[in-house]
């Protein structure tokens, strides 16, 4: 028999594993972007891991909090937003996992030659408006036209710069054994919504995506709960599945959840039943994940509650002592299982 | 949804196991035939809430996993071309060929694309008629009709750039073949709800019969498969062999006969290879000769495929349900759901992606 | 469910709030308001409900485990 070493060798070629080429689904935050992450694009700048969704900078003795975003959704609208306000909330809820008070954002477009210009006006009025509403300035920006068939019609990237109060110091590693692990609302909503507006598919549904902005509901957590708030993460692409599994793996801890007690909408559920996918691989983009300490669980939930985005804000699990990285779920039906993370392209499954 | 979540009430669940637990006086082995009970199964952990010893083996219904290597290469093959826009099930686009996979040929600029349903390859090439439309028809007699739909639509309405690469396959001979065999262990079968749905259930009779085995029409959802399972024990320990039916809601004795009438029309019975198995006589469909201009095997000619499986792969003893994913040398290390070896590793509903996924033995590697 | 003329007959399946046009054509039988089985956009199945509901009677009259027993 051939060791497995040998298997990759060139006498018996390796049957799957692109590795030469860049996939969709290294895109899709999952196990294969995590490995495009550490193995191209990190080793090569030679920092740390990329397990923030921010960092934080010292400027002038103050914890300045920083990030940048690219968008490339398709459709470009979709129920519940469109790419200009999708950025805008992204950029501002990477912020607000740091614990940050956004400040000012940026705004770069990459158009495709053709794009109409009732379209771009329209999408740049409602970047601007979810910018007021959330109490933010775009205080710059850069707009690039390339040819036709050189990108897909418009790419959006915000870079955001948010300031971060004394004491709040959440981090992707900051969970203990022992905290509980709170969501602040259901999962799937903005995978299925974009699902639903792709053509293609043939589906329509009667939901929205989520997308909205979280700083409120952190600086809520943080008033309510300090640095008892151990851990904030949004659970985007990927889902809810890969997010627990990179704090689990950050924090060095286990994670298990009650899957009875994860709030799935109903069109979401049928969708992922039509589809063979995972509601907790479906993105999100207007919930987050705390991992709070067990003595302000009760206080930072109900501060979650009386807001509108955490009103559906409910405790799905618990952090446990190991192993390392390890995310189980309580089954339905009492047994327990693994929770994986989605590896690439999330695929619709035959039956 | 209705008719799903009743039947996921973990209160009734617990009574299934209680009354699994009081009736269970051996440790039966049932194999469950269908990839998407496999899932259910595994994903739910039924398996292991099971009276002690007792053990359920997955079997070689996960369409993904048995489409031989041959169907694979040639699907690559007709893919890379350049007029053609392939379509298939998003599960089929990972399964390893002698060389890539559906996903990095498509990366590579070949026009690849994911539908839900067989008819929409058939609107595809309606919307594309300066290129050829080619669907990857795979699965067992629950999808054959719609296949067999798509092929009629295309005749009936003069789409003549679509065609099929097919690769059906029938559940019976394959029932038959693992009992056939002198290491089979599995002493009862949960047929799948949805292949009966289409196509009755008197072709098990004469199985139950002659080998003595109790052949149960189970659901998908937990509730039916824990009462699937039940039935089954209930006629191992009184000793009685015949074939029933849990998924009554859904199946009836002579299945659909509207969408029997379709595939016998479109298809043919013919000699299949399953991957991982081997040739199974009368095993397959194939396109009737009537149809034969919607065959993508003949229009492409794709010619001699020479084709090679990773030796390290124990596909076909897991097909079997002689071994399990943890017994094979790969699993886990050089064989993972991201580097798949072989094919039960690829779709979800294979037993190797279904272990992974729930994490089953990766602690000791 | 709602049906639509076409080839092949068609009809539009709600699937809690998620609507998908599916094909009909081998559930002629199948009328609005029913409950289907579908399977990649065909409905192969109609659901007999009377049938679901004498399943779930037998289940729910099975007596209750101790739950201990099973480790709950």
């Amino acid at each position: 028999m051939t060791s497995p070493a040998g298997l990759a060798g060139p006498a018996c070629p390796m049957p799957s594993a692109e590795t030469e080429r860049v996939l969709l689904g290294h895109g899709s935050g999952g196990q294969l972007m995590t490995e495009l992450l550490t193995d191209v694009i990190t080793a090569e700048l030679g920092t740390g891991e990329p397990l923030e969704d921010a960092a934080v900078v010292g400027v002038g003795g103050v914890d300045t909090v920083f990030t940048t975003d690219g968008f490339v959704v398709t459709p470009r609208f979709f129920p519940g937003g469109d790419i200009g306000s999708l950025a805008v909330h992204g950029t501002i809820n990477d912020l607000a996992m740091r614990g940050a008070i956004p400040v000012a954002l940026s705004l770069a477009y990459i158009i495709e030659e053709g794009l109409p210009i009732a379209e771009l006006r329209r999408i740049t009025r409602s970047a601007a408006a979810a910018a007021a509403a959330a109490g933010v300035e775009i205080a710059t920006g850069d707009t690039k036209v390339v040819g036709r068939g050189a990108a897909d019609g418009l790419y959006v990237t915000t870079t955001g710069i948010g300031l971060r109060p004394e004491g709040a110091r959440p981090s992707a590693a900051g969970g203990r054994p022992g905290d509980v692990v709170v969501l602040s609302g259901p999962i799937g909503l903005h995978g299925t919504a974009i699902l639903s507006a792709r053509e293609g598919l043939g589906f329509e549904a009667e939901i929205a995506s989520d997308s909205r902005p979280l700083h409120r509901l952190v600086a809520a957590m943080l008033a309510a709960g300090g640095t008892g708030v151990h851990t904030l993460r949004d659970p985007t692409r990927g889902g809810l599945a890969s997010a627990l599994n990179e704090l689990a793996s950050a924090s060095g801890t286990g994670i298990e959840i009650t899957e009875a007690d994860v709030p799935v909408p109903r069109p979401v559920a049928a969708a992922c039943e039509l589809l063979g996918l995972d509601p907790m691989h479906v993105a999100n983009e207007g919930c987050l994940l705390g991992l709070l300490a067990p003595e302000s669980a009760r206080d930072v939930l109900r501060a979650m509650r009386a807001l509108p985005e955490g009103v559906d804000a409910t405790v799905i699990g618990e952090v446990t002592d190991g192993p390392a990285g390890r995310v189980s779920a309580r089954t339905l039906i009492g047994s327990t299982r693994i929770v994986d993370v989605l590896i690439g392209e999330q695929l619709p499954r035959i039956c | 949804m209705k008719h799903l979540d009743e039947y996921r009430d973990p209160a009734l669940a617990r009574r299934l196991l209680g009354e699994l637990r009081a009736t269970a006086t051996r440790p039966w082995t049932v194999m469950e035939v269908c990839g998407g009970q496999t899932h259910t199964i595994v994903r739910q952990g039924i398996d292991e809430l099971l009276p002690a010893g007792m053990r359920m083996i997955h079997g070689p219904g996960c369409p993904v996993c048995v489409t031989p290597l041959e169907i694979i290469d040639k699907a690559l093959a007709i893919a890379a071309r350049p007029e053609v826009i392939f379509t298939s099930y998003g599960d089929m686009l990972r399964v390893p060929g002698t060389s890539g996979d559906l996903v990095g040929l498509k990366a590579r600029g070949a026009d690849v694309r994911v539908v839900y349903s067989p008819l929409d390859a058939v609107r595809i090439a309606r919307e594309n008629p300066e290129r050829e439309v080619v669907f990857l028809a795979v699965g067992f007699e629950t999808t054959a009709p719609a296949n067999a739909m798509a092929v009629l639509d295309a005749a009936k309405t003069g789409v003549t750039n679509f065609s099929v690469l097919v690769s059906h396959v029938l559940v019976p001979p394959a029932i038959t073949t693992l009992l056939e065999a002198p290491d089979n262990q599995v002493r009862a079968f949960l047929a799948a709800g949805h292949v009966c749905a289409v196509m009755g259930w008197t072709e098990y009779e004469p199985i139950a019969d002659h080998y003595g085995v109790p052949i149960v029409v189970t659901g998908f959802e937990p509730l039916d498969l824990l009462e699937g399972i039940l039935m089954a024990v209930r006629q191992l320990e009184t000793g009685r062999a015949v074939v029933e039916n849990q998924y009554v809601r859904a199946v009836r004795r002579t299945g659909n006969t509207a969408a029997r009438d379709a595939v016998a029309q479109v298809f043919r019975v013919t000699d299949r290879k399953w991957r991982g198995i081997g040739e199974i006589p009368a095993s397959g469909l194939a396109l009737d000769p009537a149809f034969a201009g919607f065959d993508a095997d003949r229009r492409f000619a794709t010619g001699d495929i020479v084709t090679r499986e990773s030796p390290a792969c124990i596909a076909g003893e897991i097909l079997r349900g002689t071994r399990l994913p943890t017994d094979c040398q790969a699993y886990g290390t050089a064989c993972t759901p991201r580097t798949p070896l072989g094919a039960p590793m690829v779709s979800s509903e294979g037993t190797c992606a279904a272990f992974h996924n729930a994490g089953r033995g990766l602690e000791l590697r | 469910m709602s049906v639509e003329e076409d080839f092949p007959r068609g009809g539009i399946v709600d699937f809690d709030g998620l609507r998908r046009p599916v094909c009909l054509a081998y559930t002629p039988e199948a009328a609005v308001g029913d409950h289907v089985i579908v399977h990649v956009g065909f409905a192969i199945s109609v659901v007999d409900e009377e049938e679901a509901a004498r399943t779930l009677r037998v289940l729910r009259a099975m007596p209750d485990a101790i739950e201990t027993e099973l480790g709950s």
